[in-house]
This record gives structure tokens, C-alpha cells and sequence, in this order.
């Protein structure tokens, strides 16, 4: 039973890792049509850039606010420079994409050399919970609450206020934004840039979870986003929440159940959900 | 009278293709004015072109005076046109409440007036008002559409095919309806349907392969049997 237990908090743990990444590349997905390859560089960003202010600061706050304005600034950046010329051309997306994760991954051994670097839990979450039989991890029970807390935000931002409203109306139909008096531009910008924060924050609490960290991370971590961006339907956050968890307990039972399968886990996943229901589980309706 | 809209020599390319090649159009204030012709004249994207969604390549469009061809579309629709698209452009899963948040501009009372004055012209829409948009039937889409598109403080309503798929009785209904919305905007309108272009309509436009060849009087074309028969395959 404990080990059932402890199976399931990392994975839980490790889909909300991935469900950060996720929400805002689906979201820029179904709203933007944009394929963001390199939305995996903006996690290895966050990444960095927290382990680098919390050995700098100390403080762990600073550090996850220093991870997200990093990736608010990268947001902004990758989306003028990058994203607008290449809006509604899918071939350019990939390849410019593509080339931006390479220089974003080299831009980290620049900065901040090419070797890995550790990264620290705070001492106020590091240790465990027992609770009968069962040893709770505070860190990762810190993650599952963190992915809960920005699920509910984002949710609140989306079915509360104006913005979000215009976000789910651009997703089934940005001509009619447009048309209705949006101006859909300032929109894409605002998704891309809390897409990116998102990403810098999934980057940022990622590093004490696996202890370090490397330029090559974000590229791993954005593959798993894609899947399960397709798992859960292009655009739906509800879905990209729910795959991200399948997704993550799917890897860590199988890593304990079937090694042999963890890694090819998501890719069999996905292909089912393709053959099956090729609009993902959660797809936005038009 | 005073045009409030006015298209002169406007032409637009989709891709490659010029589909407009030269049409001049106007459309008096408080007034009705149908586009018509035949299947891919061009008058759906007319109607694009004004909005900005088909931006043209040469020509000018005046609203109200104002150049606005080179405007992006929500200029266009803030400046004051309303659109009611051919697919009535429902957000099928938002509710109709929502729907029509997206088009207003803000809380002020004028705009909390319209939306009043839409849901006493509609009264279906308050019935459906947390119900998904796309859960209602064909001519509810277009009431909501047409709603949608007055509350933004539209002072110029383009409205495409609005009879397109419905049936008889609900034909009569949005006829009924853009009586009413005529006290209230300016209407451009496509339509397919000569007999409700004729009841609605106060002056026509008759586009053909992408150039205007007439305009006038809607009772001048209701007689004109040849010009029906030439440009619109009926009579």
C-alpha cells in the first residue's frame, strides 16, 4: 500500500512538473495555432535562473519569482522577435522554433557554463510526512499543491475575467474576436508571455525535484509537454491537466512495474489517443 | 441622405486570386442596402474586405468619412460596424451570456441599455442565457449573432445570409427582426433570398464577378425582370 501511495505521489508530482509546461504551450497552441518547439527552453530558463538567484539570495521565494520574471522577459522577446513573423505559417514555426530551443540551450552554457548544476530543496520543505505507514515527501507534496494552486488560477482567469473569456473565445474562433473588437494581438502577446512565465515556474520548481540541472533538460521536458498537449486535446487546459497526471503516473509506475516501458510509456499513450480520438481527450469544440 | 458607408473602386486578392476587381458601393444612413448576385460574385468578401478580415489592395472604404482600408479589424468593428458572418460565428462553447461579453465594450449603462434592448428583441436568448451557444437551434445562432454584433455600439450592422439554412417561419422572424434593428443601425446586407432582400431592402447592389454593375432603387430591381433573370438566374 505505501509503495502504491508513494508511486502515485511522484507521479502526481512529476505531471504537475509537466502540466506547468503544458498549459501554456496548449493554450498557445489552440489559441495561436503556434507550434512552440522552443517552449522547452523557457523551462530550462526558469530552471537556471532560480538556482542561480537562490544561491545568490538564499531566499527560495526570490529564486521562483526570479524563474518567472525570467520567463515573463523571455516570453516577451521570443514572442516579438520570434513568433509574429512567422504567425500562420506552421513549416517556419517549426524550423524558427526549433532554432531558438538550440540557441536558448546554448545561451545556458554561456551564462551559466556548460556543467550541470545542483539544485537545492529549501530547508523548510526538504524532509517527509509520516503518516501511518506512509512517508510523505514534503517537496513533492509542495508540487502537487503548487500545480493545484495554478490549475485553479488560470481556471479563475479564464471563466472569471474578460481576458480569459477573449482567450477561450480565440481558441474556437479568432476571426470573430477580432471582428466582435478584440484586438487578438494583445491577447496572443499576453498568452504567450503567462505561457512562458508558466514554463519558467515548471522549470524553477523541477530543479530541486531532480537535484540538478543541465542545459538539455528543457528539450526532454518539452517533448512530454507536446505529448501530452495531444493526449489531452490542443487547447483544453482541463486536458492538459489530465494527461499531464496520466502521463506522470504512467511513468513512474511503469519505471517501478515495467522499466523496460518507462520511457516508451508516453509515446504508446499518445499513439493510442491518436489512433483512437486523434482530437485528443478534452478537445475545445469550434 | 448621408452615406455612411462608402467603397470606391475597392479591390482585394485572396491569395493569388483577384476576387474583387473594382466595386463601389454605398450605403445610406438608416437605411437597408442588400448586396446581391450570384454564387462567388464576391459579396461575401465584400463584406470581409470592409471588415478588414480580407484586407483590400487598392480602392478606399469610408465610414463615416474616416478612411478605414488600412485599419486592422478591431479598429474597424471599435469604430462602429457590427458583423454577422455567413456561419454566424457562435463560440460554441461558450454560454450565450458569454457571447455576448465577448462583443461588449465595457459596463456602462449605455451598453447595459443595448443588451436590454436585445434580449427584449430576442427574448429566446434570455430563455438560453447560461446555455451553450452551440447547443441552440439555427435561428437562435443568428438572433444571437445579430445580437452580438448590435451591443458592441454598432452604428453599422453587415449582416451575411442571414436566411441561409433556416426555415420559413424563422425567415420571418429575422425579417422582423432587421425591421426592428433598422430604427436603431444602418444595415448592409448579403442575401441569397430574393423575396426577403425585397421585403428588407430599401436600395440594392448587384455585384458580378467581383465588380459592381448596378445599384438603385430595391422597387426599380423588383420590377426589372431582365436584370434579375441576368444576374441573379431568377425570374
Amino acid at each position: 500500500m505505501e509503495l502504491l501511495i508513494n508511486l502515485l505521489i511522484n507521479g502526481l508530482a512529476t505531471g504537475m512538473l509537466i502540466f506547468l509546461l503544458a498549459a501554456g504551450l496548449t493554450l498557445i497552441f489552440g489559441l495561436m495555432s503556434v507550434l512552440n518547439f522552443a517552449h522547452g527552453g523557457l523551462f530550462v530558463w526558469g530552471a537556471f535562473a532560480a538556482v542561480w538567484m537562490y544561491a545568490t539570495t538564499g531566499s527560495f521565494i526570490l529564486a521562483i519569482l526570479g524563474a518567472v520574471v525570467t520567463g515573463v522577459i523571455l516570453g516577451f522577446v521570443t514572442e516579438k522577435l520570434i513568433i509574429t513573423p512567422v504567425y500562420g505559417n506552421h513549416v517556419q514555426q517549426i524550423l524558427i522554433t526549433l532554432g531558438f530551443m538550440l540557441v536558448l540551450t546554448e545561451m545556458i552554457k554561456v551564462v551559466f557554463g556548460p556543467n550541470q548544476l545542483a539544485a537545492k530543496v529549501p530547508p523548510y520543505l526538504a524532509g517527509s510526512w509520516e503518516v501511518g505507514d506512509v512517508i510523505l515527501i514534503k517537496y513533492r507534496m509542495f508540487i502537487i499543491l503548487i500545480g493545484f494552486v495554478v490549475f485553479g488560477i488560470i481556471q479563475f482567469i479564464l471563466k472569471r475575467t474578460k481576458i480569459g473569456l477573449i482567450v477561450r473565445a480565440g481558441v474556437l474562433n479568432k476571426e470573430m474576436v477580432q471582428a466582435l473588437g478584440n484586438n487578438i494581438k494583445q491577447v496572443f502577446l499576453f498568452t504567450f508571455i503567462a505561457g512562458a512565465a508558466l514554463a519558467a515556474l515548471g522549470g524553477a520548481l523541477m530543479a530541486p525535484y531532480s537535484g540538478v540541472v543541465y542545459a538539455e533538460m528543457g528539450l526532454e521536458f518539452g517533448i512530454l509537454a507536446f505529448i501530452v498537449v495531444v493526449i489531452g486535446g490542443m487547447g483544453s487546459l482541463p486536458g492538459s491537466l489530465m494527461a499531464a497526471i496520466l502521463v506522470g503516473l504512467a511513468g513512474s509506475f511503469m519505471a517501478y512495474y515495467v522499466p523496460a516501458l518507462s520511457l516508451a510509456v508516453n509515446m504508446i499513450l499518445m499513439a493510442l489517443v491518436l489512433i483512437f480520438r486523434p482530437q485528443g481527450l478534452f478537445a475545445a469544440k469550434g | 441622405m448621408t452615406d455612411l458607408l462608402e467603397m470606391r473602386d475597392v479591390h482585394t486578392y485572396i491569395g493569388e486570386y483577384h476576387i474583387l476587381q473594382g466595386v463601389n458601393f454605398t450605403a445610406p444612413k438608416g437605411q437597408v442596402s442588400v448586396l446581391l448576385g450570384r454564387n462567388g460574385a464576391g459579396k461575401t468578401t465584400t463584406l470581409k474586405t470592409i471588415m478588414g478580415l480580407h484586407p483590400s489592395k487598392s480602392g478606399s472604404i469610408l465610414f463615416e468619412g474616416n478612411p478605414i482600408e488600412k485599419l486592422p479589424t478591431h479598429k474597424i468593428a471599435q469604430s462602429g460596424l457590427g458583423y454577422v458572418p455567413e456561419d454566424q460565428g457562435i463560440f460554441a462553447t461558450l454560454t450565450v451570456e458569454e457571447n455576448i461579453r465577448v462583443a461588449m465594450r465595457d459596463q456602462s449603462e449605455a451598453t447595459a441599455e443595448r443588451v436590454d434592448y436585445v434580449l427584449k428583441l430576442f427574448p429566446d436568448l434570455k430563455k438560453f442565457w447560461k446555455k451553450d451557444g452551440g447547443n441552440l437551434s439555427g435561428g437562435q445562432k443568428q438572433m444571437l449573432s445579430m445580437a452580438r454584433a448590435f451591443v458592441q455600439d454598432s452604428r453599422l450592422l453587415l449582416i451575411d445570409e442571414p436566411s441561409k439554412g433556416l426555415a420559413p417561419v424563422v425567415i420571418g422572424k429575422v425579417i422582423e427582426a432587421i425591421h426592428e434593428l433598422k430604427k436603431q443601425s444602418t444595415i448592409v446586407l448579403v442575401e441569397q433570398n430574393f423575396r426577403m432582400a425585397s421585403l428588407v431592402g430599401d436600395t440594392f447592389t448587384l455585384i458580378d464577378d467581383g465588380r459592381t454593375v448596378h445599384t438603385g432603387e430595391m422597387g426599380y430591381l423588383v420590377e426589372n425582370e431582365e436584370m434579375k433573370r441576368k444576374y441573379l438566374g431568377i425570374g
